[in-house]
């Protein structure tokens, strides 16, 4: 095995973007099949009610179809195995309850989208409505009303973690408790969500076209909820655009119009429009924390103790249910650091919005943010700087690999080194003296770190212990080479913007020195590729990268024993690279090889492999604990006191991913994460009113980072190897996202420590940081 | 988000448009439907009938008066960008096009149809009433004219009674003594103003006007503008007086926005 300049660690320019770049992509909005109709959805109006009775238009029966009409249709439902979980079952058209609005309660379908959606409006509903439960931090309040029946309090799941808390907190000299909160907010790629569903009447199944990260655990949940065989069942994802984790659930909307095709026997379609994307589906991140952390006087962080709240939403998402985002909260915010005690509590509380749905970086974001702030506000407590209070309390390069006190286990890595590369960067002590001399616009100057560690990649042990419905196990890949010596490599995950199909063929190039221009990937489609749990959790360059890698080695020894007779070498002397096989004496291309196997079966030798040029083969990393990438980010920012605006001035992200296989790539990811979480620092915000209402309806409301609120960001890599997966690689996808808020939450109260204000709360908005700066002035 | 059914007439001239708009249906005039466009299509506004005025011939003109222009309501944000009409001003009207919103909007949006919407955010609702323009409007019952400062009446809210359309907006000459600056905050790049001001020091005319704008209602006009101007009256405390309905933050807004406004109005540098 060689490199020739297009494997592992080369930048290889992106093979998907011809397609992409030219308009030649392919969504689900781009598919017209024959005798299609449109499908709408009726959605409520309000937030909790009963729902009395569905009144279709006159002469419209035949076209209005609501939860009555879908006979032995079940719900969605997705527990969690963690002890107390209370389970939700969430109708795919609202039957005698209504638990938020946008609920979907009816499905019209016509001609047209424009007709389908004047159904809608034609279709009446009765309703009494109920008092909603519309703040987390009320809705275990003993008044409030109840949203599923038989609960006893409005809370999914009660969970917690402990260690050595009272022993390290006795006579703690320093402690610093605060609250934070970040907003509710709603994911938003390019494409919305999109379902076209209907019969291959020949293969006798139903074809699911789904603008999804996991068609296999689509079709599982298919399966389940319309009581088909899974063979019955055929999902595809075309080109996605975007997913974030948005895309990553089975949709009340596939199973309706799964059902719609089956029972219709037309194909049906239904695309997201950005009303329902922000008012009614894509809910995520609202988080709420108390926390306090303890430090002794020279500067070492003692303790943490926190209770925090995660406003999960009226029902329990599938797969990944109503409890990931806040169990996690307890056993991720430790984050990069030392320390002999935690304490943590938190709730998945139910209310009347749509379901929370876990978004890139997932927990790590709010977690981050409430960790990261404590951290700076401990630093000045002491008197100390803050870069200077977290190296004192990182884990070291040579603890590595260390197991953290929530039993985490960091595979390797330098955090100090990231910490000490971002400074070097920035020039921490010009801008201190910069700081002290006072802008000349009287803009106030603030400089901001966040640091932390993201577990990508990982399986089965973590997974089982949350015992939800879907546990990654081996991942698995097929190789084939076709006959010109071509490679097509199949993949369950799917590949929406994480550059797989160069990627993957990079490490195909790594193992049998083929050209990336001749892998051709197979993914998004139950039909063609080997299971999978799909792409999430910053884990396709590790699992689907080392199956690939895996399926590659097995079919490199087929080659070399055709190649050794062909060369007459014994196969232990070829090697492959460049496109071909080299043995003491001679080559021969790969096409050659693909060739006699094809098509000269005669001339392969006696006792060749008969499992030809064609392997499946699953793959697990060294241990299933997860690849533990890193960050530090920096931001310097410049408050305007006159209208409270942020600009950010320079932003800097030190990064280390392990081996990066496509270092452009990463970048990209980075830079698109960090845009990301830009937004969830400064803009995006889905308030929600008293009765339930969200209020950011458009995107005139709704705010989005543009490129114009984008600012450059300069990006350093550490490459250190993980140890666990296959080329060293981690998984890196989510990491951008993760850090904004807190940096630039530390740079804004940096600079608004002056005057005696902090804020508390992401989005910065202008008048948050104008309120603060006024609470400021009176205190 | 499909608009409900409605029947669109394109109306060749002004006269024509008129009958359709005092018929028994529910009626609604449209130019460059960047405002009522996402209101169709999210249901909000249901007109049975669209009267599509944009390529009416005296809404599309451009008059030249010895005082004042008279630009027709349908000529687009894009036209004053681009210098493609003239300006009454000494300049002052392309810089404010430039910055309504996005260039895909002001391709099609008018100024006619941002005052008639009378969004109160709106670039053109400030910036008219604060050059002291005035609005031609045409009805059922005739030609009439307010001052915009009479037109709109509040947030989302004019003078136009129901059959009546803005036809023109007229600007009055300013000559090279005149200043000007306008001055707004938006959170992102082309997005509605959260705070403005407009100041006017026409010295030659003897018109000098302080407006704060984007107030979630009609712009108010600050008292005593020559004092404000010339630095003898607080614009904190001549906010803070004027405008008691504004929560506190965005009432620190506003104040910023008077005091940079007035601030680019003495070094001339364009807000």
């Amino acid at each position: 095995m060689e490199s020739s300049g297009s494997g592992v660690g080369a930048s290889v320019r992106r093979l998907e973007d011809d397609r992409y770049l030219e308009g030649r992509g392919r969504y689900v909005g781009d598919i017209r099949m024959p005798g299609m109709l449109e499908v709408a959805f009726l959605r409520s109006p309000v937030a909790h009610a009963e729902l009395r009775g569905v009144t279709k238009p006159a002469g419209a029966g035949h076209q209005v179809f609501a939860a009555a009409d879908l006979a032995g249709v079940q719900g969605i439902r997705a527990d969690s195995g963690l002890p107390g979980f209370r389970s939700s079952i969430q109708p795919v058209l609202a039957c005698d309850r209504i638990r938020h609005v946008n609920e979907p309660i009816a499905a019209c379908v016509a001609q047209t989208r424009a007709q389908a959606e004047d159904l809608a409006d034609a279709t009446q509903i009765a309703y009494d409505a109920l008092p909603a439960v519309h703040d987390m931090l009320k809705a275990r309040d003993a008044d409030a009303p109840l949203l599923h029946a038989g609960w006893e309090e409005n809370v999914f799941l009660e969970s917690g973690f402990e260690a050595g808390f009272d022993a390290a907190t006795e006579g703690a000299p320093v402690k610093i408790r605060r609250q934070y909160r970040t907003a509710r907010q709603c994911m938003s790629p390019m494409e919305g969500r999109g379902v076209v569903a209907y019969m291959d009447e020949q293969a006798d199944q139903l074809v699911v076209v789904t603008s999804t990260q996991m068609p296999h655990i689509v079709r599982n949940g298919l399966a389940e909820c319309l009581g088909l065989d899974q063979g019955r069942i055929r999902v595809i994802a075309p080109d996605v655009g975007g997913g974030f984790g948005y895309k990553g659930i089975l949709l009340a909307e596939e199973v309706v119009l799964g059902w719609l095709a089956l029972n219709l026997r037309r194909p049906v379609r239904w695309i997201e429009d950005r009303r329902e994307q922000l008012a009614g589906n894509a809910n995520c991140r609202e988080h709420w924390y108390d926390i306090t952390g303890y430090a002794s006087p020279d500067g070492r962080l003692l303790a943490v103790d926190c209770e925090a709240v995660v406003d999960s939403g009226a029902y329990s998402a599938y797969p990944f249910s109503a409890c990931l985002e806040a169990a996690q909260v307890a056993s991720i915010l430790p984050g990069p650091y030392k320390m002999d005690g935690f304490r943590c509590r938190t709730w998945s509380v139910a209310t009347n919005k749509p379901a929370i749905l876990p978004y890139r970086g997932v927990a790590r974001t709010g977690v981050c943010f409430a960790m990261e702030l404590v951290m700076d506000e401990l630093a000045r407590e002491i008197g100390m700087e803050p870069a200077e209070f977290r190296r004192r309390n990182l884990v070291t390069g040579s603890e590595m690999p260390f197991v953290n006190i929530t039993n985490k286990i960091f595979d390797s890595g330098d955090y100090v080194e990231a910490l000490d590369r971002t400074l070097a960067d920035l020039d921490l002590p010009a801008l201190r003296a910069r700081q002290a001399a006072g802008e000349p616009d009287g803009r106030l100057m603030g400089v901001g770190l966040s640091i932390f560690c993201e577990q990508g990649a990982h399986g089965t042990s973590v997974y089982s212990g949350w015992g939800i419905p879907m546990v990654p196990g081996f991942e698995q890949a097929t190789a084939r080479m076709t006959p010109d010596g071509g490679l097509e490599l199949r993949v369950g995950v799917q590949s929406h913007g994480q550059s797989l199909e160069t990627t993957l063929a990079q490490i195909a190039n790594e193992v049998l020195g083929v050209e990336p221009r001749k892998v051709k990937l197979v993914h998004g489609d139950t039909a063609l590729t080997p299971y999978s749990t799909g792409t999430w959790g910053s884990r396709c360059i590790v699992m689907a990268g080392g199956a690939v890698a895996t399926a590659c080695e097995e079919l490199a020894e087929r080659v070399k024993k055709i190649a050794g007779t062909l060369l007459q070498a014994d196969p232990s002397e070829i090697l492959l690279g460049d496109g071909e096989a080299r043995g003491p004496g001679g080559s021969v291309p790969l096409s050659e090889i693909g060739k006699v196997w094809y098509h000269r079966p005669q001339d392969l030798p006696e006792g060749v492999d008969p499992a030809g040029l064609e392997a499946t083969k699953g793959y697990k990393t060294v241990r299933d604990t997860g690849t533990f990438s890193y960050a530090c980010h920096a931001a310097v920012v410049l408050v305007d006191p006159g209208t409270g605006e942020v600009e950010i001035e320079n932003y800097r992200i030190t990064e280390d991913g392990g081996v990066l296989v496509n270092p452009m790539v990463v970048d990209g990811q980075v830079w698109g994460g960090a845009v990301q979480g830009i937004g969830t620092a400064l803009y995006e915000e889905m308030p929600y009113d008293g009765e339930g209402q969200p209020l950011a309806t458009t995107l005139a409301d709704y705010l989005l980072p543009g490129a114009a609120e984008a600012p450059s960001i300069a990006i350093g890599h550490m490459e250190t190897p993980s140890p666990i997966s296959r080329f060293g690689q981690k998984g890196i996808g989510e990491s951008g996202a993760i850090g904004p808020p807190a940096a630039i939450g530390n740079a804004v109260n940096d600079a608004l420590r002056p005057f005696g204000a902090a804020i508390a709360q992401v989005p910065i908005t202008p008048e948050r940081v104008l309120a603060a700066l006024a609470m400021g002035a009176r205190a | 988000m499909k608009p409900a059914p409605f029947d669109l007439i394109p109306a060749r001239t002004a006269a024509e448009a008129l009958p359709h708009l005092t018929g028994p249906r529910d009626a609604k005039p449209v130019a460059g439907s960047q405002s009522l466009g996402p209101m169709l299509n999210l249901r909000l506004a249901r007109p049975e009938l669209l009267v599509d005025l944009s390529a009416c011939a005296e809404l599309r003109a451009v008059t030249q008066e010895p005082d004042a222009i008279l630009y027709g309501a349908a000529v687009t944000h894009a036209e004053f960008e681009d210098g493609a009409v003239p300006d009454a001003t000494p300049g002052w009207l392309a810089p404010i096009a430039r910055r309504i919103a996005y260039r895909a909007v002001r391709n099609r949006g008018t100024i006619g149809g941002s005052i008639a919407h009378a969004d109160p955010a709106a670039d053109w609702v400030a910036t008219m009433t604060g050059m002291g323009a005035s609005v031609r409007i045409l009805g059922p019952r005739g030609a009439r004219e307010l001052p915009m400062a009479a037109f709109v009446t509040g947030a989302l809210s004019t003078a136009l009674e129901p059959g009546e359309i803005v036809t023109a907006i007229r600007v009055p000459r300013r000559g090279p003594d005149a200043r000007w600056s306008y001055w707004k905050f938006c959170r992102k790049t082309g997005e509605f103003a959260k705070a403005s001001a407009c100041v006017l020091a026409d010295p030659e005319r003897g018109e000098y006007r302080v407006l704060a704008a984007a107030i979630e209602r009609a712009p108010v006009e600050l008292p005593d503008p020559e004092g404000l101007i010339e630095g003898r009256t607080d614009p904190r405390a001549a906010v803070e007086a004027a405008l008691p309905f504004l929560s506190p933050e965005r009432r620190a807004l506003q104040a910023t926005a008077t005091i940079r406004a007035l601030a680019a109005l003495k070094t001339g540098v364009p807000a």
